[in-house]
């Protein structure tokens, strides 16, 4: 329904814009349609899972070159992995954030058809974790805080990709991120799927947007491995327990950044704002901390992520 | 049979101490894992076909090969009390206590009757099997994974053991062993399950930063999740013959690139061959392989 929603409201925007174009503006008409407008938009609170899991992928929807070209300045593009390759589906370099130089990476899709093949639609190889690692590594050289943006289907299961290693470059992430001696936030944007988002993750603050999702896998892989059937991917999302609440009351995440009613793609400039408040306050929170300190309190997170479920008698 | 006469039928060899072994991890030893896979491996006649050189052997040949193939040397999937057994210095082998309730954070209303019925049937609390003992005489922390339970796939309780497992090796100086056997990260526990893959990534890195050495011993199938975390960090990475090995499932791949694998492609020749595993090790050196790495690391450099 939502999908019948978006469309229409799409619609509505573009009639308001041809409208205001002409001579003789049509105020009443236009007063109409913003109230249509308007109330499609207040039919989106409390979406389903499904719901969230469309919007998390809606093709409008903010992409990381805009996050960091509205939220960031001075953006350096960085490139490859030094050991052969570079990998587009990975997007990063060095950016001013409030007077202080950041290392701000993510996940790209690309904006259209020939963009998104060459960023393979988000899906990382090995080459692509490779390069995150590598600027983090020197993010942490130079002392730079660090921002990852989120936001795959998942790590790229192709043949070169397991022929150079897909599994060793994310383990090595993992392990390697766990003991950054400088803050790591992670903003998960859109969708956020297995190993190949986590591999991007392991943050000392890990942030979604209201209306984006976070799992094991896509909610595709899910009903193919529950029922053989990818086709019943909504069914999936509403056993998984991948959006923003859920997570946040499983406390695997920090915080929600809150979203325009009825998403991101509604009102991009009021998320740019809004993640940017919500990354100043974190990095501020963590300006005091030593290296060793910050280290620490990003594997103790870590450690007892699963506390709520965890009872252990140990030895 | 119950796991106190396994590893007590033979005296000690001379040499060191056969420390005293505890209570047995299982609840019942009558539904001990060996005995159970010796009864579903076997025919009627007791014995059992080769699935990949088609041949029959006797079940006491089999076990004489290490479960290995006499004709083909085909790696029949083992429990891991039984790698356990074929492993350690017999008597020395002493299991972790890293009891981890059950946890349901999807709430899925089979998922514990499922976990109950495998805990009988494996004689496993998880699958991950976690304990200490002696290797030609060096002591180590050694964890065994079963495909035997939930397709080996790392919850909550697989990422809390082998972390715990990590943590102990470092407390107390020793050097970690651990058999990967899993399809990945386990679907039921949804997110939390690929939280894990963090948490034992993070356990692996701590230990290595403070001079630990942890040996990876790859069998059929590493895959997924675990693939992508502890299996692929150690500081030596060892494989038994054909296993498969990858991140992405074969036929995930091969609806992603639409066309058929090459053949030998995810098998531990394969990575060999692409330097992600030192060396493969058949089942019946695997014991003698892992005692010369250790008596290699047993004194530091200069």
């Amino acid at each position: 329904m939502v999908k019948e929603i978006d469309e229409r409201i799409q619609e509505i925007d573009n009639e308001i814009e041809n409208m205001q174009k002409e001579e003789i503006v049509d105020e009443a008409q236009i007063y109409v349609l913003k109230r249509e407008r308007h109330d499609l938009i207040k039919m989106c609170k409390n979406l389903s899972p499904h719901v969230k899991v469309y919007l998390a992928r809606h093709k409008k929807r903010p992409k990381i070159t805009e996050y960091v070209e509205n939220i960031f300045s001075d953006f350096f593009e960085q490139r490859g992995d030094d050991l052969g390759k570079e990998d587009a589906s990975i997007y990063g370099g060095i950016a001013m954030f409030h007077g202080r130089p950041v290392t701000v990476l993510g996940h790209r899709k690309g904006t259209d058809l020939a963009e998104n093949m060459k960023c393979n639609f988000g899906m990382p190889g090995p080459e692509g974790y490779r390069k995150a690692l590598r600027l983090m590594k020197q993010a942490e050289k130079f002392g730079r805080p660090i921002i990852t943006f989120i936001d795959t289907p998942g790590a790229y299961p192709g043949l070169e990709a397991e022929m150079y290693g897909q599994g060793t470059a994310i383990a090595n992430n993992l392990a390697k991120m766990s003991d950054l001696k400088v803050p790591v936030i992670a903003i998960v944007t859109g969708e956020g799927s297995s190993g190949g988002a986590l591999a991007i993750g392991v943050a000392n603050t890990v942030l979604m947007l209201e209306n984006s999702v976070y799992s094991i896998l896509s909610p595709e892989g899910y009903a193919s491995i529950l029922w053989k059937d990818a086709t019943r991917s909504d069914e999936a999302c509403e056993l998984m327990k991948l959006t923003a609440q859920d997570l946040l009351s499983f406390r695997v995440i920090d915080a929600i950044i809150p979203e325009p009613v009825g998403g991101a793609h509604l009102n991009p400039k009021a998320v740019f704002k809004t993640v940017d408040k919500y990354i100043k306050h974190e990095l501020d929170r963590y300006a005091k901390a030593g290296p060793e300190e910050i280290a620490k309190l990003r594997y103790k997170k870590f450690r007892n992520i699963d506390s709520e479920f965890l009872k252990v008698a140990q030895w | 049979m119950s796991l106190k006469t396994l590893f007590k039928k033979e005296p000690a060899p001379a040499g060191y101490e056969p420390a005293t072994y505890p209570a047995p991890a299982v609840d019942n030893p009558e539904t001990n894992t060996a005995e159970a896979d010796e009864k579903k491996e076997e025919h009627a006649d007791s014995s059992t076909v080769c699935p990949k050189c088609k041949q029959t052997f006797e079940k006491s040949v089999l076990r004489e090969s290490f479960n290995v193939c006499p004709a083909c040397g085909y790696h029949f999937v083992i429990s891991a009390e039984r790698r356990v057994r074929y492993l350690v210095d017999q008597g020395s082998f002493k299991p972790l206590k890293c009891k981890v309730a059950f946890a349901n954070p999807l709430e899925n209303p089979e998922y514990e009757s499922k976990i109950t019925s495998l805990q009988e049937k494996t004689g496993l609390e998880e699958a991950v099997y976690t304990g200490v003992g002696k290797i030609e005489g060096h002591e180590a922390v050694i964890g065994v994974m079963s495909s035997k339970f939930l397709m080996g796939s790392m919850g909550i309780a697989v990422g809390e053991k082998v972390t715990n497992a990590f943590e102990y090796a470092e407390k107390k100086k020793l050097p970690v062993i651990l058999f990967t056997a899993s399809g990945g990260a386990r679907m039921q526990e949804g997110i939390l399950s690929l939280m894990q893959m963090a948490k034992t990534s993070a356990a692996v890195e701590r230990f290595s930063k403070n001079g630990g050495l942890y040996i990876s011993v790859l069998t059929h199938p590493t895959t997924g999740g675990v693939t992508a975390s502890f299996a692929t960090l150690g500081d030596i990475t060892l494989a038994e013959p054909e296993a498969l090995i990858g991140f992405a499932g074969p036929r995930v791949i091969e609806q992603t690139i639409g066309q058929k694998l090459p053949e030998g492609f995810q098998r531990s020749e394969f990575l060999m061959e692409h330097g992600f595993v030192d060396q493969i090790v058949p089942r019946d050196k695997m014991r003698e392989t892992l005692g010369h790495i250790l008596r290699l690391h047993s004194k530091r450099g200069k």
